[in-house]
Formats: structure tokens, sequence, C-alpha cells
């Protein structure tokens, strides 16, 4: 009996030594830890319980059979963070470069289904040189079947890819349709054609960073939502995120201890909207002072920073915040702000976030650029994605709410709960000088007369009680009272229900 | 008896003289630029009066404007404050001609001490000790070497035209007075076109410690002992005290008997100002004299226990003082501190925006402590560009300096100050600074311990592993809420563990948190432990614990496994790791900061308003570089990290496309 245990013993020693010390050295070397060190500080300590420790792929071509490494370059499993359960799989670079093999694809398989029966987010750590080429088709198989796994699972558990490494090819198309993307900086990079093939095809010399790194797919393609310095910033920061996340998309959101009175009133805020109308301002002041404890993790910092978008918390429970933001393109809507945060509203739906969006927002950017870029289209994202959600939605505007981007920023129109108005605000088809252009265009030569029409129509729409009157806004609010409106508005819609017609699924203007 | 006081000024002295008004029962008008609307000496008055644009050219000094305030209010008096018009003859004569009662000294009193050279003089009539020197105009090198010998060496050779340094020379000797007179006469000529020279006596260790008189319409005067303001950043007073630590009775008492024969001499009534120049051996030198209520005037109520400002307006309303020059008590010790939105990381350089925060320490008023802190500014307010960049002023006061010290320091810790940069840090530095400690100071203090500007204070070993300490517990507190979430699996909760790695500066504390009800014992390698004990939350800004019984109050943030924790001017990032994770995280590389992008691009189309750098301009992260309008709105592009501005390729009035090229860094 000893013997047997001792073998089992011995198996596991063999299976986490993965690759080998000399693989894991170099792994070590290039600022990497390997897939199971990661896990270790992904999941609370000793909560890992893994799968498929023994599962070998079955190739034979190439030589293959002779080596078979416990494992098959995928650690797959699941464990808690902060107690709460999460699927993860972590991919070995020390074993044939984390390539995918039909076996590695079916152990990442098997968690996910795992994951979306028993309601738990499924979390990838990608390291993975891409295909296994020696399994052939078996390997594209592999990679399909997980695809399909991505696309079932979207919208019923919390799917997150962590680029701990490379991740090229097909690879790239299973983080690509999880709800977000994280990489580290300089040790991870993201492309469907490496370098060498754009050579060849294009001769187009570009470097693996310029193509696919950090920087290029949080500023530049948007494909990450973030990236961080290192593994172990990577791996803290995931934790964090998981705090705010829903289990699935039945439970609702996770409810946390707060140290933050709901009530705090901050009278700064009566002086955030600078009395020049055309001066910028710092929404993420107004996200801070109304977050519980001012903990904001943002989403898509670095990409149309126009709109701001991510996670707080009020009275412990996880809100969703979309803000314009002034101190960028005066916080106008364009294409990539509207598809920015026209994601976001609909992870936020699909898992039961509320949904807080504080507007100030001058209309769409007009040009060429835009219209040929099929802003029509894009801008219809959000204003869909808003119309469609049915979780509570309350909305803030602080400044200028004009024209049909009025309309888009979860307006009362589009079932809007609650929809504040301070008293800086500005709800009207434009601002003052373009309607009166518009309007008094037989007076354009009169500058005097201009200036007097200019003058009434801001008297007169100019604020928020044409829309007030009329019910468009629910409720104009002190500034300073924020934070405490905004918590019992959403305290009053915690059992709130509604639902759309039945479909098979809309339509979407992708 | 007056009966309304407007207050020709802004800010903090505006707010401080209307607390007095009020005391009085004296109601209270103040004025403002289109900059100062909702600003809270605008609020605090009884009643207000626009007085034109934010440039205070336009406003606080027009004195056209101001008066026009006084007639429009109904006033009866006029405080002038400091700055703007408060030592402007023409108008405390304007008042006098509408028959208004100027709060300060007669105008012939601000006349005379005006000029640099006639205040000078008569000092000299009086009696009072001026820097020995030869005023006169000076021909050639051979006088320049008879008057040297005459005022008695070292001397100082400078132009008449002078300022910044250029022009001027200090001799030791006969054969550096020739040769500095004949340099300095060059450079003069090169420098302002002016080649004429003065000599006088060169100051050794030199101090500036200046008395504060008060003298009355019925021939009385008194001085009120001495403020120490030695520590100085280009002339500018950055740290004050009284009384001074370098000052023996018989000195003081000498200075404020000159001080009240020159005040006497010129007719003064009203709070003045003596300052003088004070050289290693106590010999003192008239400088010159501030008809006004000073900045620093706080620290002489402190230690004397007099409202300077209440005196002000009953003696501007004829009373004669209430107290004689042997009633006058000098009582304890009193430290100011000026807040200054500069930022002290990027060489003092002046500051303007939004403060987030403003959180002042309670101003207390007890046995042996008192804080105090004159402001005129709150939370949400804005730092503009138009007006003195002074935030606020923190006083302390104690029965000796080292308690006196010892107060600052905790008032500072305790000061919250967000969203632009300040010289919060440098004050706490200069606070611990040993030469500072010891009053073994003169104006050369600042440049000469601190040559290479201002990086952040150094804590000793004892005070980083007290903050080791603290972090250790605060995470732990932080570590358990977060297990504390809803949806957790029954039975299989997380545990938080008692073994953490504490890093921070190069100290590295492996630990054990042994918790309980009241706080945290830390454990460290060494065997040595810490209690540590606070009521501090996660997400509070300001953490006031108590470690090993004594207390430590630390400005924290929340970093990726740690917090980044300012305290006593030092400025660190405390990481708490489990051991496990400490292990790895040595395996990280060390990264420099990346260099992705050498340029700034236009954002969007629009029109660049302005440039804010030059060529050569080393910028810091989230500086401001340039403003383009687009959709009727600024927008301000900022240094996205610290570079070196290499190239520019717009100006104002330029019309960009997206990712033209504004600037180009090296």
């Amino acid at each position: 009996m000893k013997d047997i245990l001792r073998e089992l013993e011995e198996r596991r020693a063999g299976a986490r030594l993965g690759g080998g010390e000399r693989r894991i050295e170099a792994q070590h070397a290039k600022g990497k830890l390997t897939a199971r060190e990661r896990l270790e500080l992904l999941l609370d300590e000793g909560s890992f319980e893994e799968f498929d420790m023994f599962v070998t792929h079955r190739a034979t071509d190439f030589g293959m059979a002779a080596q078979r490494p416990a494992g098959d370059g995928v650690v797959t499993g699941w464990g808690t963070i902060n107690g709460r359960m999460v699927y993860v799989f972590s991919q070995d670079f020390t074993v044939f470069g984390g390539s995918l093999s039909e076996t590695h694809a079916q152990k990442i398989c098997k968690i996910m289904d795992m994951a979306m029966q028993n309601g738990a987010p499924v979390i990838g750590l990608n390291d993975s040189g891409g295909a296994r080429i020696q399994e052939g088709v078996a390997s594209l198989a592999g990679y399909a079947e997980v695809f399909q796994r991505n696309i079932m699972a979207s919208g019923v558990v919390p799917q997150i890819s962590v680029i701990m490494g490379p991740c090229a090819g097909g690879a790239v198309y299973s983080p690509a349709m999880t709800d977000f993307i994280f990489m580290v900086r300089d040790t991870s990079y993201m492309f469907v054609t490496g370098p060498d093939v754009v050579k060849t095809v294009t001769n187009e010399v570009v470097t693996a960073e310029e193509l696919g790194g950090a920087t290029t797919h949080t500023r530049k393609s948007s494909v990450a939502d973030g990236a961080f310095e290192n593994d172990i910033e990577a791996l803290t920061e995931i934790r964090r995120l998981v705090d705010f996340l829903p289990q699935n998309n039945r439970g609702g959101v996770p409810v946390r201890p707060f140290f933050d009175d709901p009530a705090r009133v901050e009278m700064s805020l009566d002086t955030l909207v600078p009395a020049n109308a055309n001066a910028p301002y710092d929404m993420k002041e107004l996200i801070a002072k109304t977050a519980d404890e001012g903990d904001f993790y943002e989403i898509q910092a670095d990409f149309a920073k126009n709109i701001v978008t991510g996670f707080i918390r009020l009275e412990g429970r996880t809100v969703g915040v979309v803000a314009n933001q002034p101190m960028v393109l005066a916080g106008c809507l364009d294409i990539d702000s509207s598809r920015k945060a026209a994601r976001f509203v609909r992870f936020c739906d699909a898992f039961e976030i509320p949904i807080l969006t504080f507007v100030d927002v001058p209309g769409f950017l007009p040009g060429t650029g835009q219209e040929l870029g099929g802003v029509i289209k894009h801008g219809a994202k959000l204003l869909f994605a808003y119309g469609e959600a049915t979780v509570p939605k309350v909305t803030v505007i602080t400044r200028k709410a004009y024209g049909g981007a009025y309309d888009v920023m979860a307006s009362k129109h589009l079932r809007g709960d609650f929809n504040y108005a301070w008293p800086s605000a500005e709800i009207a088809v434009m601002g003052a000088k373009g309607a009166t252009e518009i309007l008094y265009r037989s007076e354009l030569s009169d500058t005097e007369k201009i200036a007097e029409r200019t003058a009434e129509y801001e008297a007169n729409f100019a604020n928020p009680f044409k829309a007030a009157e009329r019910g468009f806004i629910d409720e104009v609010i002190m500034p300073h009272s924020t934070r405490r409106r905004v918590c019992r508005a959403f305290a009053s819609l915690r059992n709130k229900r509604l639902s759309n017609p039945w479909k098979k699924h809309d339509n979407i203007p992708l | 008896m007056i009966e309304k006081i407007l207050v020709a000024n802004r800010g903090e002295i505006t707010c401080r003289v209307m607390r007095t008004a009020r005391a009085m029962g004296i109601r209270t008008v103040a004025i403002y630029s289109d900059a100062d609307a909702d600003a809270p000496h605008v609020r605090m008055a009884d009643e207000a009066v626009h007085v034109g644009p934010a440039p205070a050219s336009q406003s606080y000094i027009d004195i056209g404007k101001v008066l026009g305030a006084v007639r429009q209010s109904g006033a009866d008096a006029v405080h002038p404050g400091y700055g703007f018009l408060s030592e402007n003859r023409r108008f405390a004569e304007a008042l006098a001609a509408e028959g208004v009662t100027f709060i300060g000294p007669p105008a012939s009193a601000i006349e005379a001490m005006g000029d640099k050279i006639t205040s000078k003089k008569l000092a000299a009539e009086a009696g009072v000790s001026t820097v020995p020197g030869y005023m006169g105009l000076i021909a050639d090198a051979d006088e320049a070497v008879r008057i040297a010998g005459e005022i008695g060496y070292p001397v100082m050779i400078k132009a008449s035209a002078g300022g910044g340094g250029k022009g001027m020379r200090i001799a030791w000797n006969e054969r550096e007075a020739r040769d500095g007179f004949q340099s300095s006469k060059n450079e003069a000529a090169a420098s302002f076109g002016d080649d004429r020279i003065f000599v006088e006596k060169f100051v050794t260790q030199p101090r500036h410690i200046e008395i504060q008189v008060l003298a009355d319409g019925h021939g009385n005067c008194v001085y009120l002992g001495e403020r120490e303001c030695s520590i100085q950043r280009r002339n500018q007073k950055v740290i004050e005290e009284a009384p001074s630590p370098f000052l023996d009775e018989a000195t003081r008492r000498a200075m404020g008997e000159q001080a009240v024969a020159l005040a006497q001499a010129v007719g003064y009534q009203s709070a003045g100002t003596v300052e003088f120049i004070v050289d290693g051996q106590r010999n003192f030198y008239f400088l010159e004299m501030n008809t006004r209520l000073q900045v620093e005037h706080p620290v002489t109520e402190l230690i004397t226990g007099l409202d300077l400002v209440e005196l002000m307006i009953r003696v501007a309303a004829g009373e004669p003082l209430p107290f004689r020059q042997e009633d006058v008590r000098l009582n304890g010790w009193a430290i100011e501190s000026r807040l200054y939105a500069e930022d002290p990381y990027r060489k003092f350089l002046p500051s303007i925006g939004r403060l987030t925060r403003y959180r002042p320490p309670e101003e207390v008023r007890e046995e042996g402590r008192v804080v105090r802190n004159d402001t005129g500014v709150e939370e949400g307010g804005e730092i503009s560009m138009y007006y003195d960049p002074m935030i606020a002023k923190l006083c302390t006061w104690g029965p000796d300096r080292e308690t006196a010290i010892g107060h600052m320091r905790t008032a500072l810790d305790d000061f919250e100050l967000e969203g632009i940069g300040h010289n919060l840090p440098f004050l706490a530095a200069v606070m611990d600074h040993p030469r500072f400690v010891s009053g073994d100071i003169t104006t050369a203090f600042i440049d000469e311990e601190f040559p290479e500007g201002f990086a952040g204070a150094t804590l000793d070993k004892e005070t980083l592993a007290r903050i080791s300490a603290a972090a250790a517990a605060m995470n732990r507190v932080a570590e358990i809420r977060r297990t504390r979430i809803s949806g957790r699996m029954d039975n299989h909760e997380r545990k938080v563990g008692t073994r953490w790695v504490v890093t921070l500066a190069d100290q590295r504390h492996e630990v054990r948190v042994e918790a309980d009800r009241e706080g945290a014992t830390v454990h460290f390698g060494d065997l040595r432990s810490m209690r540590v004990t606070s009521r501090w939350r996660p997400g509070e800004p300001l953490a006031r614990l108590e470690v090993d019984g004594a207390s430590l109050t630390l400005k924290v943030s929340r970093i990726p496994n740690g917090y980044r924790v300012r305290h006593r001017g030092a400025d660190l990032k405390v990481h708490v790791r489990t051991p496990r994770m400490a292990e790895l995280a040595s395996l990280m590389p060390e990264k420099q900061a990346p260099d992705t992008s050498r340029m700034l691009l236009c954002p969007m189309p629009g029109l660049v308003v302005r440039i804010e750098v030059d060529e050569g301009d080393e910028v810091q992260e989230g500086q401001a570089l340039c403003t383009v309008e687009a959709m009727k709105m600024e927008n301000i592009l900022r240094a996205e990290r610290k570079a070196v501005v290499t190239k520019v390729n717009a100006a104002p009035g330029d019309s960009l496309a997206v990712d033209d090229v504004i600037l180009e860094f090296g």
C-alpha cells in the first residue's frame, strides 16, 4: 500500500515539474512565472484543486510518442478568490511551449463546462506558442471546441483572459470572445499573424511589441482592457477585479462590508463644474467621490479616454459606471467611445450589474473621419446597449446633454429609472451659439442682436428645468448630495424586475 | 467707533481680519474679482462688492474700483491686509479725502518708509543701526578699495541696477575689492547697461529677524518682540517663528528700542514691522520697515496673546494702546509654516488647479498646545494663476521651541491636501532637519541644505520599521474585509494568514501578525515586536495609528499589494506580501519607465490655444503641455511621462489634424 501511495506522490511531483528545471529557469529569466506559480498567486492560498494532472497527448507523428509529459502543457482546475469559486486554466510554456493539443483543449473544455454548470467565472492564463503543429487538424479542432464554449459561456459566467506570454494565430480568438482581456507589459503579445508573416505578405517591418504588445492593445486596438507591470501585479489586480464581479448571470452582484457613509456629503462637488462652460474638469473626481471609499476599477483606461468605464461599489454592492470625460475631446461621443461604452454596458446588463451614468456630452464628434468610419452604426451600439439593458439605471447629468447624445446617454426615454440633473445641467438640442445661428440665420450679420438671442437661448434652454418640466428629469439635485441620492436610488431598485420581449436574440448593429 | 470695515484684499488675510471685526461687533464688507465670486472670504462677509476681472491690476489694486466699493457699501473704515494696496500712499490719502478711516499708518509714514534710500537715511538719523556702506556711486577701483577699508571687510560690491546675483562680488581683502569692482562694473554694464556701483558691508551668516511694533495716535509705541524669518526661498519666507532661537535679551531690547525710535521718528501709528539682518555675532542692521500687517503676524499673536488686528482697529479708531512696554510678556514659542501651491519635487514650480481634497488639522487651543490655521481656501476651491500661491498659514504654539516644532510635525501629518502640487512634504522635512531643530539657521539654509532641490525626506530606520508594522496591521484589516464578501463557499472560506513580508525603501521585514479585538501585535524576525492599534478602516486616506504607544499618522492610498505612504516629507511605496508572493516577486525584473512615444500627437482636429512649454524644458508626468480647442471646448494635453522637449512644431492659432505632431521629446 505504501508503495502505491508513494507512486502517486512521485507522479504528482513529476507533473508539477512541467517541462523541467531548465525550462522553468528559462521562464523565470524572461521575467515570467510558471503556470503553477501563477495559480498560487491568483487563488487563495491552498485552495487550488487540480483536474487532469495526468492527462497526456495521444499524438504519434513526428516522434511525439516519445514525449508525453503529464498534464500536456496546461494546468486546470478550480479554487477560490476570497472564498468565492472560480475555474482556472493556466498554460504551461515550459511544456511544448504551452502549445495547444487536442487533449490540452479537452482539459480547458472540461473546466469550462463545469463553470457553466456550476455558475462560476472562468479565468484563463494564456502563455502559449499556438497550435501544436505535430497534431495538425486535431489541434485546430481543439481550438474550435474552446471557442464554442467561450461563446456558450458568454453572458452566463464571467470570462477573464490574462495574456502572460505569446498568444498568436487562432489562439487569440478564445480570449477575444471573453469578457475581459488583460496583458502583462513587455512579456505578452497578441496578434493574428506575427511580424514574420507580416513582412512576407506586406513588406511591413514591425516588431512584435508594436504589432501586438500591451501598449498597442490598450491604447490603439482596444483589444485589451488593461495592462499590468508584471505577473504579480497582474494576478493581484485580477483578484481585485473578481471581487467586483458576480459569479454568474443569476446570482447578482457580490456584497462586501463597507466603511463609507452612504449619506456622505461632498461640498466640493458644488464647484466641480467650472463657471466657464467650455472649461474642462475631471469627471473621475466625481466618480471617486461618489464611490465607496473612492475605489474605482477602471476598464479600458487608456483607450477612448473621452468616456470612462469601470466598476465602483455603492453600499458595498458593485455598480458599473459610464461617464463622459470633459478633459478629453470635450467628452464627446465618437466611434471609439461608443464602442467602448456599449460593450461595457452590455457586460453589466448581462450580469445584472446596475449602471450609473454621469453625463456631460456636447454631442457626437463631427468630421469625415467619423462619418466614413461609420459613426452612425457605432454610435447606435451604445444607444442599443442602453435601451435593451434591464438592470437598474441611474443617470446624473452634470453639465451638457446635447442633441442625440443626450438621448443615447441612458436618458429617461431609454428606460432610465432615475434621471437626475445638477443645477448646472444644460439639456438642449445644441449649445446656445449653434442654436441661435440656425434659428436666427437672417440676423447673423447683426452681432449685437445675435448676442442678445444667444443670451436669451441660454437663459431659457441652457438649464435642466425645461426637461424637468416634462418629467424627463426626475429631479434636479445638489451636486454635494450626489452620493446619497444615487445610493438611495439604487437601494430602491434592488428588486427591479424588467424583461424584454422574447426573441431568439437581438440584432445589435455590430 | 468703527461700524463697518471693508477689507480691500482677498484670501486668508481677509478672512483673518473679518474674524476679529466680527468678534468686535463690526460689520464686514468683502471685495472680489471674477475669479473669486465663490471664494470663502466673500461668503464670510456681511456684504460683498464685485470690483472687476480676475487680474489684480483691474480689480484688487485698482484704487478707483476699490473706492467705488467703499462708497457703495458705506464702509467707514478700510483694512488693506498685506500686499495689494496696503502700502500705497495714494490709496491711504484717497480714503482720508473721502473721510474713511484707513486701518494702517499715516500716508506720510508709508511714504517715508516706502523708498529704500530714504528709509535708510531716516533710520540712520533715528539712531538705528544700518548696514555700513557708501551710498554714493564709486568712481574707480582706488575709491572702492578706500571705502571698503573704511567699512571693514568683508564687503559686498553691488551694481546699482543689479539683481539676481549679477554684478555682485564679495571681497574679503583689498585685492579682491579691486578685482571685484572691475568685474562687477563690466558685468553690470553688459547685463543692465548701467555700470554704477556701490559698496556695503557684507553680512556673514545672515539671519532675517524682524521687530513687530505697534503705535497709537497718543504718542505710545511698543515693540512686541521679534520674529525670525530666516527660512526663505528666493526671498520668499517659508517658515517663521517667534521668538528667535538666536537673540539674547539684550539684543532683543536693543533691536526693539531702535525699532520704536524709528517708528516714532516717522510718526508711525498702527502695526508695523522693522526688518533687520543679523550676523553671526548678533550685530544687527536695518533692512526696511513694512508699514502694514505682516503675513507672519500670527506667531507674534501666539506668544503675546494679543490680537494685532483688533489693536490696529482700535488705534485707527483713535483709542490709546491699552498697555505699556513693560506689560508686554513673551510666552512660549510659535512656528508658522506657509503652505504654498508650489511643487517641491519640481523645483518649487507653481502649481495651479483644483483642491480636490483640503482637510486642515483641527484648530486647537489647549494647555500647552495651540494649532491655528489661517486660510482662505476650501475643498473644491481653485488655486488660480492670478494671485499669490499661498494656500494656508499653519501655526503651532508650545511652551518651548521643541514642543512647538513637535506640534507642527503632527499638524503637518494631519493636513490633507490633494489636487495640486504643494510644499507640505518640504515643510515636514524642514521640521525634522537637525540643523533647523538646533536653531542654527541662516537665510541660506534652503540653498545650503537642499542644493539639488527636494527629492523627499529620508526616514530613519526606526520610523521605517514602525511604518512596516503599521502597514502589516492595516493590510490585515483590509484582507480580512475582503474575505467577508458575499457568495463565498461555506466552510471553505479564505483564511487570512499571519505571516507577511513587508518591504519599503531598502528594508525587508518578515513579520507575523497576531490580531485581537483591539489591534495587532507585529512580530519581527529579530524577536522584536510592535503593538499597533488604530480605528483606521480600508479606504480612509488618513491613518492615525498608535505604534507601541506612540502615535503615527500616515497618508495612505492603495497600490497593488500595498500602500503608498506619505509621512514626514517622505513618499514611499510599502508592499505587504505573503511569503510566497515575496519569494516570487524577487523573480520579477526591475523595469525602466517605458519610453514608447517621443511625440505629443494631436488627439483630435482642433485649434492650438496655448503651448505651455518651450524647447529644452523638462516636463513631468501629468504636466500640461498644450491646450487644443475642439468642439468649442479647451482640452489640456498632458505629459504622459517625464521627458525633455526637443522640438515644438505648433504655435497658438494653428489648426491641427488628428495625429499631427505637436511636440517631440528627447
